[in-house]
């Protein structure tokens, strides 16, 4: 291999090394310290003057401390246990608004697909901060929503949306639908037209068909699309906190409100190392059925 | 999936799917040019928040801060994120090549909260000042992962048999490089770029994190401004941004399909020859 081939390689992983890996392993370091008053508002600090003596002391002043306070205060496990409810139900509510989008546009006319294929994702374009705030004016007390339903009498005193869970499970809906249209729109688009035909010829009526032929053959896209839904609401802080109430308790608004509100910066690095423990399994889930998918397509 | 009838059902769900998707904005739209501070009531048409907003110069510094970060990121992740991709698509094996695809994979599953924390402590360990140097780093290092995976898509469907026949006939692996590879990947540069420079804009959480006193950007702006609540201003600022992104997305879209014409007529004509 010839020196500018190893420079193509060296430069990104350096990159990725310097300023992703390490900045993880200070994040582990830091979990594992005390909380100080001091600047860096943590302890032990490495100090290399002392040479092995000063390595050793510092090690063993790293101890687990803070996880063990993460179990003690019902705080943490209730924000984890929460966040994993929310990003659960808003999962399946993505689900369930997203696969008739994704059907229709599959089953639309083809001249009209590329349009409404960047309908879907005009909205991934637009800031997603800007995406979130448009639903605050709508589901406050006074807002549209509210507004809209006492004129047509469906409501006799407005509904408390903004700032409960369902605000949280709306914004989430809304702002994760193009991801799981897309996957579902790509496994419906490939399937053979034939094989519902072939299933109503032989009997089957066409929801049955739709149970038995369809929805199998989609279930690659509706578990890419789950898991891109579900992996970034698990760690959402945007909606939860400009949406959701008091009561929404999200890990990623504990993990922000430690760090800036309390300072405590070890107790915000273990909740940061707990959260991604909890984020492995779903994201390998992840990649084994895109692995899956590649296979099954060569 | 053959197009079959398309049944009312499937009407439906399309006109309340994307009432859904673009209901939300439409009315952000319309209450930007609500004469009311209310943004609740309908007083008449007015555009005085736009006036309000150009002379707002807290807004106008955070978008100058915003562009800088954008235009600096998304520049310096498009050349990281292309050699990592061509690394990972044409090096074949190399050692630490699994902890490399790891690498460029993990921030795209990172929750930004986690990234954001880390960069500002290793920030902070280092000694580096927190401003708008520290944001575009934290920037380029997520945005160039996306740029990578762009890319990477567009590299393994070529063929790499004009890679070699460019060096077969002379070139240095750089000319080859620069008249074949780049030519043909340079549309998925182009919309990597155009993905890195829109996440930057869009970036509020690592940013917020990484950002110092004297740097805010636009999405901080914003956020503190509607935790408040519902302002005009900010609906004005919405719009505008909206605007720009739509102009650009369709544009960008009709540019690429007339591409692909012409591209299609050149190919019939080649074949009438």
């Amino acid at each position: 291999m010839d020196l500018r081939r190893k420079f193509l390689i060296f430069v990104p992983y350096a990159w990725l090394l310097v300023l992703f890996l390490i900045p993880f392993g200070i994040v582990l370091k830091i979990s594992l310290s005390d909380t100080a008053l001091a600047i860096p508002p943590y302890t032990p600090k490495l100090d290399w003057s002392d040479g092995w003596s000063g390595i050793i002391s510092y090690f063993s002043q790293l101890d687990f401390e803070n996880y063990v306070f993460l179990t003690e205060d019902s705080l943490y496990y209730v924000a984890y246990l929460s966040s994993l409810k929310i990003a659960t139900i808003s999962t399946i509510a993505t689900l369930i608004v997203g696969y008739p989008i994704a059907y229709a546009m599959a089953k639309s006319p083809s001249h009209l697909r590329p349009t409404l294929m960047m309908l879907v994702i005009l909205p991934f374009w637009t800031s997603f901060l800007i995406r979130v705030y448009a639903w605050m004016g709508i589901l406050s007390q006074e807002g549209l929503l509210n507004q809209f339903l006492l004129w047509i009498g469906l409501i006799a005193t407005p509904l408390t949306i903004l700032n409960t869970n369902w605000a949280v499970y709306i914004g989430i809906v809304y702002t994760y639908l193009p991801f799981m249209i897309l996957p579902i729109y790509a496994a419906l688009e490939k399937m053979d037209g034939s094989l519902m035909e072939a299933a109503e010829d032989l009997g089957c009526s066409a929801i049955s068909a739709f149970w038995l032929v369809t929805v199998p053959l989609s279930k690659p896209g509706v578990i890419a699309g789950s898991f891109l839904v579900f992996i970034p609401a698990l760690g959402e802080f945007v909606i939860p906190s400009l949406l959701g109430g008091s009561k929404t308790i999200m890990i990623g608004k504990v993990l922000w409100e430690e760090f800036f509100s309390n300072r405590d910066w070890p107790v915000a690095s273990a909740v940061a190392v707990i959260l991604l423990v909890l984020l492995i399994i779903p994201i390998m889930l992840f990649q084994r059925n895109e692995r899956k998918q590649r296979e099954m397509e060569q | 999936m053959n197009q079959g009838r398309f049944s009312w059902f499937n009407a439906t769900s399309l006109t309340l799917g994307f009432a859904f998707l673009y209901l939300p904005m439409l009315i952000l739209i319309i209450y930007s040019f609500n004469e009311s501070r209310l943004v609740t009531v309908w007083a008449g048409f007015s555009t005085k928040w736009y006036g309000e907003l150009l002379q707002n110069e807290a807004f106008l510094d955070a978008a100058w801060v915003t562009l800088k970060v954008g235009l600096w990121s998304s520049t310096l992740a498009t050349i990281l994120g292309t050699m990592a991709a061509y690394a990972m698509v044409r090096m074949g094996r190399f050692t630490g090549r699994g902890l490399f695809s790891g690498m460029i994979y993990a921030p795209l599953v990172m929750p930004e909260v986690i990234t954001g924390l880390a960069l500002l402590l290793f920030f902070i360990a280092i000694g580096l000042d927190r401003g708008v140097v520290t944001i575009a780093l934290a920037h380029t290092t997520f945005s160039m992962c996306y740029v990578s995976v762009v890319v990477t898509s567009r590299l393994v469907t070529f063929d790499k048999s004009l890679e070699e026949a460019a060096l077969d006939l002379g070139c240095t692996p750089f000319d080859a490089f620069r008249s074949v590879t780049l030519p043909i990947i340079m549309p998925a540069v182009v919309s990597g770029w155009l993905l890195a420079f829109t996440l930057s804009l869009d970036d509020l959480v690592i940013a917020s994190f990484t950002s110092g006193p004297s740097s805010t950007t636009l999405p901080i702006k914003i956020f503190s401004a509607v935790r408040l609540g519902v302002s005009p201003e900010i609906n004005a600022l919405s719009t505008i941004m909206i605007g720009i992104v739509t102009v650009g997305v369709i544009s960008a879209s009709l540019l690429s399909r007339r591409r692909s014409l012409r591209h299609k007529e050149d190919e019939q004509k080649a074949l009438r020859q």
